[in-house]
């Protein structure tokens, strides 16, 4: 039998206004617990919510990026639920006519292809609290905590259509919306503290089978590797169930990291009812064309936009063009060193070879590189003048890595600069021969055809003695015309 | 000097007859020595009332003060006030004293008004009777066995015997108009929208609108100028400018029209209030006004539509009442679940989980469309009724309540007679529209209200109405006989 996976994720994104949804409390991660909750967030008596204009431009500007219709008239509604975390004991959140319908966005798999996915829509809420249960008191006795300072930050929750076949195409549609919100600038997009949160519904059903299975909901997917293994294990316990005969329960399941297993999360009360309905104390917000109009034509240059620049105006290969661009920062990083430098295909060399490697091996993100675009643009530059060797240029490029200042300082001070003088060459290659009697031996013997592969070894020795630093198409054309005398 | 309108306490100030503190004073021992009598009064600011009385006779000493700097009112404890309990009438608030004030309150404390305390009200809001009270019921000072009305029954009670001048109150479906008109006192409901319910804690927000009751429609003219303006903290609120409402009291309403319903007329409208209403109309001819019958054909759909909303949405606005953060929280709690159920179970009282109730049910899935969105198709057809008939006339006029104040526990096990209470009132609400309460008779020695319904936006009008009725009739100057009597023997 082969089975289809069939996916629907809904992202949770934290916009990074500066005030809550509702209220003028700062939205800054960290703080400690509860400084930044006023009134409002408290649901204290008599208050009132005031919606921030700024997260109605994040979501208008969201929408646009995803090719999306922008709700012209959206209504918030009231979600009722008691939860300690939840201060007026309803959300207010979106539901029948939301900020962002319908819309489609293209992503990228890593064997080149590329599918549409479709939004169902975008909607903008608030967020709860948090319930800290562990002992956060030092009496202990088993109390909770409430911190409120996240109550109240505006969320914009992304629902697609069940469109997606693999773990892989999730967490290639997930990054795409990680690429598109952070070259919005519209939200941090840290996984790590919950900017971008993450439940995927998923079922399975036979090949060819046009109706859908019953599905799961993963809850709880905090990063992209747990999104491909969360989905790749649910799927697989779906696949044994009904393999063996069974049936898929529909259930809200929490994915464990750490056994690397989903769980039912099935609470004790029967099917919640939020009973929705429009708040009162919120108009209908209505944006007119101009508003609209004005986000779009400012919006910036979105990452398919810019791989396809990338191509034709760095003549870059697909590949790394989609890759350069699947953060605003690396493609930001890669322009500043290709037009500094002036050497587009190295610069995306150096950016995906050894400043990814740096990166990888320090975990930190290409805004935190020690390494500055700046910088290596001048340590390119320097390779293309013939300064160093591309060999030399790694051994300074992790100089710099280590603070050791620009390329030149670096070349300088450790005197990695190339030897290019004719004179100090050909003693090197006098020497070298001298001290080969049997190589240039075999080399006199050699077919004619055979010599130049045969030169690799006295190259090799030349380089050896000028520690790397001898310029190689000069040591060539002198050892050439040494050996060729000899002949 | 209980027996001043407003309108005389400030120009007493300003004459230097009196001082605030004088008369802050007075009715501060007026409110101790009879309040008993009443219990219009939930907290009594005095220390408060008489610093703030101080610094306004400071500030009328030094010219250029605001009309009613100095003039003592009372708050309805519906509105938040810093550093003063606000208890809604209910054990669940009985502990809540707000950090904040409401925009109303901020509001008079600007203007230099003097708060007096804080007057008692159903249960959030919730009652005609002002019987649900935690605080025990409000008693009519026309007749001390008879409610007042509600809502705002302490509010109404509160200038009915003559304890403050006037005072802040609020109304969701008749409850400044019906107590007023039950205590022979001026009320104006404004247009939703034009008060700010910023700290007004919540009954039903679509619905929910501040407003004045004093002596007369002067008055309630000087509390709106005062009350009403754009509030960016309440994005409910009209972005009208603040406006004098009392520039055009004394215009002409020659030629005005009168729109009469004939369903305000109908069953269940005691024929004694009719008789009182009608004598009321053909005062308004003999102004030069004009009757217009008129239609509002869904006014029999008013009652059952605002028993669906109005609970609708306080289930919801309610549901921040959990024992988590303020508020009553029930002892020693065994879980998470108890901690809800003890808490809102002791904390609110029967009236209140009544309407809880009915509105989760009524928002429930599968109930949604047959309650909810039904009953908002009907407050649009109400809606519409109104805009046709403000087409013909400018004004529509007819009974108050159905009939006068009842005896107190006579309606108390019948919530649907209750209900039917705010026959005449709701509409206006569910429309949005201003409405308002004056005198205009006794039966049976106790007081009717004649209700002028306005078109939005136009209290100023409302208010010029009923100013020029004042002007020919006394209804409004008539005091409940025991107050009446006890200022004669006082001898003023």
């Amino acid at each position: 039998m082969e089975w289809e996976i069939v996916i629907g994720l809904e992202v949770h994104v934290q916009l990074s206004t500066k005030s809550k949804l509702f209220s003028g409390a700062s939205t800054r991660f960290g703080a400690p617990p509860n400084t930044q909750a006023c009134a409002i967030d408290l649901a204290m008596p008599g208050t009132l919510p005031v919606p921030n204009e700024e997260a109605f431009r994040y979501a208008t500007m969201f929408g646009l990026a995803m090719n999306a219709e922008i709700g012209r008239r959206s209504v918030f509604e009231r979600k009722n639920y008691f939860y300690p975390d939840l201060p007026k004991g309803y959300q207010t959140t979106q539901l029948a006519e939301p900020i962002v319908g319908s819309g489609e966005i293209e992503i990228h798999l890593e064997d080149g292809s590329s599918k549409k996915v479709r939004l169902h829509h975008a909607h903008l809420e608030e967020d709860a609290g948090k319930s800290l249960h562990e002992a956060v008191f030092e009496s202990g006795h088993g109390m909770s905590g409430i911190d409120l300072n996240r109550a109240g930050t505006p969320l914009i929750e992304i629902v697609s259509e069940p469109d997606m076949r693999s773990a892989a195409e999730a967490v290639a549609y997930l990054k795409k919306i990680h690429s598109i919100v952070t070259y919005l600038g519209i939200s941090d997009g840290d996984m790590s503290q919950g900017s971008l949160r993450c439940d995927a519904n998923v079922s399975v059903r036979l090949k060819g089978e046009q109706k859908l299975g019953t599905r799961t909901e993963l809850k709880n997917i905090n990063s992209f590797r747990f999104v491909e293994r969360a989905i790749k294990v649910e799927a697989e316990r779906q696949i044994d169930i009904l393999e063996d005969g069974g049936s898929i329960v529909q259930e809200t399941r929490l994915y464990d990291s750490d056994k690397n297993e989903t769980r039912s999360m099935r609470s004790k009360e029967v099917a919640n009812d939020y009973r929705y309905f429009p708040c009162p104390d919120l108009l209908p917000v209505i944006l007119d064309d101009d508003y609209v109009e004005q986000l779009r034509s400012a919006l910036p240059e979105l990452p398919d936009a810019k791989a396809a620049r990338f191509q034709s105006d760095y003549k870059l290969s697909a590949y790394d063009a989609d890759l350069l661009t699947q953060e605003r920062a690396s493609a930001d990083f890669f322009e500043t060193v290709a037009k500094q430098s002036g050497e587009p295909k190295l610069a995306a060399n150096w950016i995906g070879g050894e400043l990814a490697a740096l990166l990888n091996r320090e975990e930190l993100s290409i805004g935190e590189s020690p390494v500055s675009a700046e910088q290596l643009a001048g340590l390119i530059a320097r390779v293309v003048d013939n300064t160093i060797s591309s060999k030399i240029a790694k051994q300074v490029f992790e100089a710099m890595a280590m603070g050791e200042g620009d390329a030149d300082q670096v070349i300088e001070k450790r005197g990695l600069k190339q030897v290019s003088d004719t004179g100090s060459i050909e003693k090197m290659v006098d020497e070298v021969i001298a001290a080969s009697g049997a190589q240039v031996e075999n080399y006199r013997n050699a077919d004619e055809s055979k010599r130049p592969k045969m030169m690799g070894y006295f190259v090799g020795q030349i380089m050896k003695a000028s520690k790397g630093q001898a310029n190689p198409q000069m040591i060539n054309k002198i050892l050439k015309e040494k050996l060729d005398a000899l002949l | 000097m209980h027996q001043f309108t407003i309108a005389e306490i400030i120009r007493g100030l300003r004459d230097k007859q009196f001082s605030s503190v004088e008369i802050t004073r007075h009715l501060l021992d007026r409110i101790q020595q009879l309040d008993s009598n009443y219990n219009s009064f939930i907290t009594v600011t005095g220390e408060m009332a008489l610093a703030q009385a101080a610094a306004a006779d400071q500030r009328l000493a030094a010219g250029e003060a605001p009309a009613l700097c100095g003039v003592p009112i009372a708050h309805k404890d519906i509105f938040c006030t810093s550093g003063v309990r606000t208890s809604c009438g209910s054990r669940m608030l009985d502990n809540f004293v707000p950090p904040y004030d409401a925009t109303v309150v901020e509001k008079f404390n600007s203007a230099g008004s003097v708060t007096l305390g804080k007057t008692n009200m159903d249960e959030f809001a919730m009652g005609s009777s002002n019987e649900s009270s935690y605080y025990g019921p409000v008693k009519n000072p026309w007749n001390t066995d008879c409610v007042p009305g509600g809502s705002s029954g302490g509010s109404a009670a509160a200038v009915a015997a003559l304890l403050a001048p006037g005072t802040t109150a609020t109304d969701t479906g008749g409850s400044i108009r019906q107590p007023a008109a039950m205590t022979n006192t001026t009320g104006l409901k404004p247009t939703y929208g034009r008060v700010s319910r910023w700290g007004m804690i919540a009954f039903a927000s679509s619905l929910d609108q501040a407003g004045p009751i004093a002596r007369n429609a002067e008055d309630c003219a000087y509390l709106l100028s005062a009350m009403a303006g754009h509030d960016d903290r309440d994005s409910t609120s009209l972005n009208r400018p603040e406006q004098d409402y009392t520039l055009n009291l004394n215009d002409s309403i020659t030629g005005l029209k009168i729109g009469v319903p004939k369903e305000y007329f109908g069953e269940g409208l005691s024929t004694d209030v009719a008789a009182r209403v009608q004598d009321a109309l053909n005062e308004f001819e003999k102004l030069g006004a004009e009757l217009v019958d008129i239609t509002l054909p869904h006014t029999d759909l008013a009652v059952p539509a605002y028993y669906v909303i109005a609970p609708a949405e306080a289930s919801a606005n309610l549901s921040r009442f959990d024992g988590v953060r303020y508020g009553h929280r029930c002892d020693d709690p065994k879980d998470l679940r108890d901690l809800y159920m003890r808490s809102r179970g002791e904390g609110f009282g029967d009236e209140v989980q009544r309407r809880i109730l009915v509105g989760t049910y009524a928002l429930s899935a599968g109930y949604y469309d047959a309650y909810y969105n039904k009953a908002q198709q009907v407050r649009r057809l109400i809606k519409q009724d109104f805009v046709q008939a403000f087409e013909k006339v400018d004004v529509i006029m007819g009974p108050t309540a159905p009939s006068p104040a009842f005896g107190l526990g006579e309606k108390k096990s019948d919530p649907v007679a209750m209900y039917l209470e705010d026959i005449f009132t709701i509409a206006t609400n569910l429309a949005g529209l201003p409405g308002m309460s004056l005198p205009c008779g006794l039966v049976n020695h106790m007081p009717v209200g004649l209700q002028i319904i306005g078109n939005y936006l136009e209290e100023a009008r409302m208010l010029n109405i009923a100013h020029r009725y004042q002007q020919v009739t006394d209804w409004h100057k008539v005091s409940a006989p025991s107050i009446a009597e006890a200022a004669a023997t006082e001898g003023e």
